[in-house]
């Protein structure tokens, strides 16, 4: 079975994120760069599948050059070869833009399965596994908490609103999953060190057979007006509980017309 | 005036609180007409949605539709954007709508737009980004604006209106038709409300120290008829399942009030409820950043805190 993973670098989780004034994108320079925390099970969730019916892993990822610390960090966690697509041009790309330049580079390539995290934490817009099954034409599994794969028929527990559904497709698909499938590993110093001497191939947009003028921030189908900085809240009241903490608190919720 | 169609989201007959609040939107931008994919569609429900201004319910029901998830929602969508030119789609910020949504953008060539919080009568939507720190005001700039709304960011207001049924049949390609559901699993979650409709959440955190001390945080929830969240200490700990996370990782809340137990506040939570009203916040350790966004704090043992609030709330009901 031939997996690819798509990943995202992201600014790390804990970190404040703020737009930049000049171009109203996200300043990726201003926090550390990291795997897509939502990614690492899917990552996971590809490497099992791979070990129990064989086959390969391939990581793939759209971003700037230091990207490519963040595809080596998932490959180090097992996977056998990369994609890193690369441009200047791809910057301020929006998700319709990024679908298409990801879909063009998983085509052809004879994937049985195209895994992603359910979203990621920085745009947490959770479109693009729908956009990329939408554009390669191929069934869409997503928000998987259970992934089962049998000859060449897919089954998935999707997490719904009120539980979930059990799906049923044929391969090859497009399938996310939630971060209560598995437990993502951690990389060892074998697979760090593996990691750095595995094939990565480096795609341009003209590589992938794409006209620059549909991708980056020109090319979007939706543009930022205008942002600001949520005012602070001005700041409440903080007592210390000496007996009385939870009556108070009442006392606040009756003052408010909660309760 | 234009139409907008607005995507019904609903578990049968059930009408969810924001379809009626993507119906209140809606109306700001023109005339809107509901699509209902699937069965439910009662006299009752009719009457509901005309009841926030609704002229008009185009109902897609067929098995094409009920057993195949996402993929034949999305060619309905992208067929009324090609025979209606709607103003605007909008639709609820759940995994069904937003995928729904991101197909039909796709197949449509128009922009699309995820959890704005208000739409403008010009179709700009306004979001809340990085965990409520910024507003962003954005629009689409191509095609029709495909807008996913949170729940709980438009009141929804009534604007009585008869609403005209109209049965549609739209054919789903069979390529549509791949994934099939073979069975739907409804977890039984008990008598609180959803976490993302709730009018009040009440969550706990490394503070309650465990599963078992999830106990009084569900008594306090319960005597708010809240619902339950957890940070993500507490759902990676195992103390509280992990669909009940509440942070950037988890589910983002904006309800009128919420109160942290024992929640540090760190980023990675505050990017999932800073847009809540009112925050009510206890917790020992007074040096805690999540006390920067109580409206009331109370730096004390969650144990006789919460306790306390249960019993006086019980008492002034």
């Amino acid at each position: 079975m031939k997996i690819a993973v798509c990943v995202k670098q992201v600014p790390d989780t804990w970190a404040e994120k703020k737009l930049r004034s000049s171009d109203s994108r996200l300043d990726r320079e201003a926090a550390d760069g990291v795997l897509n925390e939502l990614d690492e099970y899917a990552v996971e969730q590809a490497l099992q599948l791979v070990e129990a019916a064989g086959g390969e892993v391939v990581i793939v990822t759209m971003g700037p050059e230091r990207a490519g610390e963040t595809l080596r960090k998932a490959i180090s966690m097992g996977a056998d070869s990369g994609i890193h697509i690369v441009d200047d041009n791809l910057g301020g790309s929006d998700a319709i833009a990024t679908s298409a330049v990801l879909a063009k580079a998983l085509s052809g390539r004879d994937f049985d399965l195209i895994l992603f995290g359910s979203e990621s934490t920085d745009a947490r817009m959770s479109v693009i596994p729908a956009m990329v099954a939408e554009r390669l034409d191929l069934p869409q599994v997503t928000f998987a908490q259970k992934v089962e794969v049998n000859g060449t028929e897919l089954s998935v527990e999707r997490v719904t609103e009120y539980g979930f559904d059990l799906l049923s497709t044929q391969l090859p698909a497009v399938v996310s999953v939630v971060e209560k499938i598995n437990e993502p590993r951690y990389p060892s110093f074998k697979g760090i060190m593996a990691a750095k001497k595995k094939p990565v191939e480096s795609l341009t947009v003209a590589d992938l057979g794409l006209e620059p003028s549909v991708v980056g921030a020109s090319a979007a189908w939706s543009e930022v007006k205008d942002f600001a900085a949520r005012p602070p809240k001005a700041a409440g009241v903080v007592v210390t509980d000496e007996g009385e903490g939870g009556v108070k608190i009442a006392d606040f919720l009756t003052s408010q017309k909660i309760i | 005036m234009s139409d907008v169609i607005v995507l019904a989201d609903h578990h049968d007959s059930e009408i969810k609180k924001i379809t009626l609040e993507l119906i209140t939107g809606a109306r700001a931008l023109g005339n809107p007409v509901v699509l209902w994919l699937g069965t439910g569609c009662t006299d009752d429900v009719l009457a509901t949605l005309g009841n926030y201004g609704a002229t008009k319910v185009l109902i897609a029901d067929s098995d094409s539709v009920n057993n195949h998830p996402v993929a034949p929602g999305a060619e309905i969508v992208a067929s009324l954007i090609a025979s209606m030119s709607p103003a605007a789609v909008l639709v609820a910020s759940t995994a069904d709508g937003k995928e729904i949504a991101a197909r039909a953008a796709i197949k449509s060539n128009s922009g699309i737009i995820t959890d704005a919080v208000e739409i403008a009568a010009d179709s700009t939507a306004t979001q809340s980004v990085f965990g409520g720190s910024t507003v962003v005001h954005s629009r689409v700039t191509q095609g029709t604006p495909i807008i996913t709304v949170r729940p709980n960011a438009i009141p929804a207001t009534a604007q009585p209106c008869a609403a005209v049924r109209e049965e549609i049949s739209i054919d789903i390609s069979p390529s549509a038709q791949r994934v099939t559901i073979k069975d739907r699993t409804v977890v039984e979650k008990g008598a609180r409300p959803e976490l993302t409709e709730a009018e009040v959440v009440v969550s706990g955190g490394r503070g309650v120290g465990g599963a078992e001390g999830f106990g009084v945080i569900e008594n306090l929830a319960d005597s708010l008829n809240a619902a339950v969240g957890a940070s993500r200490a507490a759902t990676d700990a195992g103390w509280y399942p992990h669909q009940f996370q509440v942070g950037q990782t988890g589910k983002t809340v904006s309800p009128q009030l919420y109160i942290a137990n024992g929640i540090s506040g760190a980023i990675q939570h505050r990017a999932g409820m800073q847009t809540s009203k009112v925050v009510v916040v206890v917790n020992k350790d007074p040096e805690a950043p999540i006390f920067e966004l109580a409206d009331y704090g109370v730096v004390g043992d969650l144990f006789s805190v919460v306790p306390q609030l249960t019993e006086e709330i019980t008492k002034r009901k």
